[in-house]
């Protein structure tokens, strides 16, 4: 396995102990609440806290021993954390020149590496002056400035503002896309972790609860955290006006109405993201009367129990996870196979609309 | 948007003013502008403004080479009896230089406590010489980079910091690209406050190395001397000691605003 991680480490009296691998071209999210010990595991990788047992292995070799300059490892921080003093160029070439790569080569390699992610920020420039996006762009050039082996995401989204996310997000996944090793993502946001991670290591109180591809998480979490954030559906797809001023997002596996994004033109939009709580689906035996704009029909793949809670996966299209109590359970008698109906109000839909479309980016 | 004060408060405001204004106003008045020239050489002005910028100097360039490193360990590492050595740190600002002088006189005078065995060992001798108005001057004007430094230090944000290291930094490379641009101006401010008060010194200098035109009488001591001998050369010192103070005051406003 390229990245192998198991690592025990002790802040005072919380300890994190925390194992999980990577493959190359993998990336996995490290998924938690705040204060769940994403950033002491960020701290373990990139050699900032020694270890109190456990080991960091990098194709097999153990890095675990290194300093931080010896480590293979590039690193992009939340809230992008460019050194206000240096300009752009000073900021991207950092990484190189901490490691003692005399500085015009420093420099060349950092203004290649701006002219791939960053191509309109101007290299002499303060982050200062720069917009959240863009200071994300530089930040991500330097992370990878040094052609790392390993690529590690700090919560990259968690300071852009709405407006910047969408292009950001899609810079990103193009990012991770083109990255060869394994690639790390951590992060609190499920959005972020479900759309674009390939496996979630849910990370609750110092240990791993939980690990899955978002699918597999969603259909049958295991805490109540995982249930509530990585457990919403998700569909993506493009936006466009359907009746009473609502709207039709087209997935590839059906239609959901959902309400359309105030202040956004009435035209088509692609690559939209939107999300729905399991626990706003509800099931009925019988078609449902009355207002819901979504009724969708299927048979019942799955159901899982999580406390007095149940988790039902419905092969409708879209595919819907729904949360029930266990007594409607029993009340609707659902059982694995049988056909069943869901539906949900429009306005239970939450949407994630890019400002720009992705190909001026 | 102007409040007006209520006119007590307006009173008592003016009086204060007044009362910071009216020495330097004295001052200017009592200059015997006439006879100026004459006045400052018979002082020995120039010797004493010479002297007093190399003490100044020398003791701001000491004051920053030790303060800032005592600075960072009172800011960045726990050890025991941390607060009591911070607090003997900013002592000699409140102490009276005099008893800061007589201080370094038992420790580095030539029968102190280290001083005896800087003079048999190595023939060393500090007071009544230059090198000893740079110590004791360097004694009391070097808590005010100390302090300024620690502010910077407390203030920044760790963050970056620890950015610096996981990118590779190693922490000497940190500090050289990352810590200390980034407290800047924080000492710069410092330097220049030492720098003002090195230059007025006066208590622990006169106390520890003496009073000797050309080696060890600065500005300040050389006005005290011509108080007794001729008043009128002792206003002019003054009135350059004002200038450059002020100068000096004025010119940090604009840095320390710039450093919001």
């Amino acid at each position: 396995m390229p990245l192998d991680v198991a690592v025990t480490v002790r802040r005072g009296t919380f300890a994190v102990d925390v194992a999980f691998s990577a493959q190359d071209g993998e990336t996995v999210a490290l998924l938690g609440p705040n204060g769940a010990g994403k950033s002491t595991v960020v701290e373990a990788l990139a050699g900032l806290v020694p270890l109190e047992a456990g080991h960091v292995r990098l194709d097999g070799v153990s890095i675990d021993a290194l300093p931080p300059e010896r480590r293979p490892i590039g690193i992009a921080f939340q809230d992008a954390l460019l050194f206000p003093h240096l300009s752009v160029l000073e900021n991207v070439a950092f990484p190189l020149r901490a490691r003692g790569t005399r500085a015009d080569p420093a420099r060349a390699d950092a203004l290649e590496i701006l002219g791939e992610l960053a191509p309109r920020v101007r290299t002499d420039t303060k982050p200062a002056d720069l917009s959240g996006g863009e200071r994300q762009r530089v930040a991500l050039a330097r992370a990878l400035v040094t052609k790392p082996r390993l690529l590690l995401l700090d919560e990259p989204l968690a300071a852009v503002d709405v407006s910047g996310g969408p292009e950001l997000r899609a810079l990103l996944r193009q990012t991770l896309a083109t990255f060869e090793g394994p690639r790390v993502l951590v992060t609190h946001d499920p959005v972020e972790a479900t759309t674009l991670a390939d496996r979630i290591v849910v990370l609750e109180d110092g240990r791993v609860t939980q690990t899955g591809t978002p699918s597999q998480i969603r259909a049958a979490p295991r805490t109540r955290y995982a249930a509530d954030l990585v457990g919403v559906n998700l569909f993506v797809g493009s936006l466009r006006p359907g009746e009473a001023g609502a709207g039709d997002l087209d997935t590839a596996d059906g239609t959901v109405t959902v309400p359309w994004p105030d202040g956004i033109r009435r035209n088509p939009i692609d690559d939209v993201i939107a999300t729905l709580a399991a626990a706003d689906i509800a099931l009925h035996a019988e078609r449902p009367e009355g207002s819901p704009r979504n009724v969708l029909h299927g048979p019942i793949e799955e159901i899982a129990i999580l406390g007095d809670r149940a988790r039902v996966r419905v092969r409708t299209s879209p595919l819907l996870v729904a949360e029930v109590t266990t007594g409607s359970v029993e009340r609707l008698h659902l059982e694995t196979g049988i056909d069943v109906w869901a539906s949900f109000k429009a306005v239970e839909v939450h949407l994630v609309v890019p400002t720009a479309p992705p190909d001026t980016l | 948007m102007r409040r007006a004060l209520p006119l007590p408060f307006t009173v008592l405001a003016i009086l204060g003013a007044g009362f910071v204004v009216l020495p330097v106003v004295a001052l200017v008045i009592r200059v015997p502008w006439g006879e100026a020239r004459h006045a400052l050489e018979g002082v020995g002005a120039s010797t004493a403004f010479r002297l007093s910028l190399e003490v100044s100097l020398a003791a701001t360039a000491i004051s920053v080479v030790v303060g800032i490193p005592l600075a960072w360990t009172l800011a960045r590492i726990t050890f025991p009896g941390r607060s009591v050595l911070r607090a003997m740190v900013v002592l000699p600002v409140v102490l009276p230089p005099v008893v800061g002088g007589l201080g370094l006189l038992e420790a580095l005078g030539r029968g102190g406590v280290v001083g005896r065995w800087l003079y048999s060992a190595l023939g060393i001798q500090l007071t009544f010489t230059t090198a000893g108005a740079i110590v004791a001057t360097t004694f009391v004007a070097m808590p005010l980079i100390v302090l300024a430094t620690e502010s910077g230090l407390r203030s920044i944000d760790l963050r970056y910091e620890r950015a610096g290291a996981a990118l590779g930094g190693s922490p000497w490379y940190v500090m050289r690209r990352v810590t200390l641009p980034m407290i800047a101006p924080q000492l710069a401010a410092g330097a220049v406050l030492t720098w003002a008060r090195a230059l007025g010194e006066f208590g622990a200098t006169i106390t520890f190395a003496g009073n000797l035109a050309g080696r060890t009488q600065t500005l300040p001591l050389a006005v005290y001397q011509a108080r007794e001998t001729d008043p009128g050369g002792a206003v002019l010192l003054s009135l350059i000691l004002v200038a450059l103070s002020l100068v000096v005051l004025i010119a940090l406003r604009g840095r320390l605003a710039e450093a919001r």
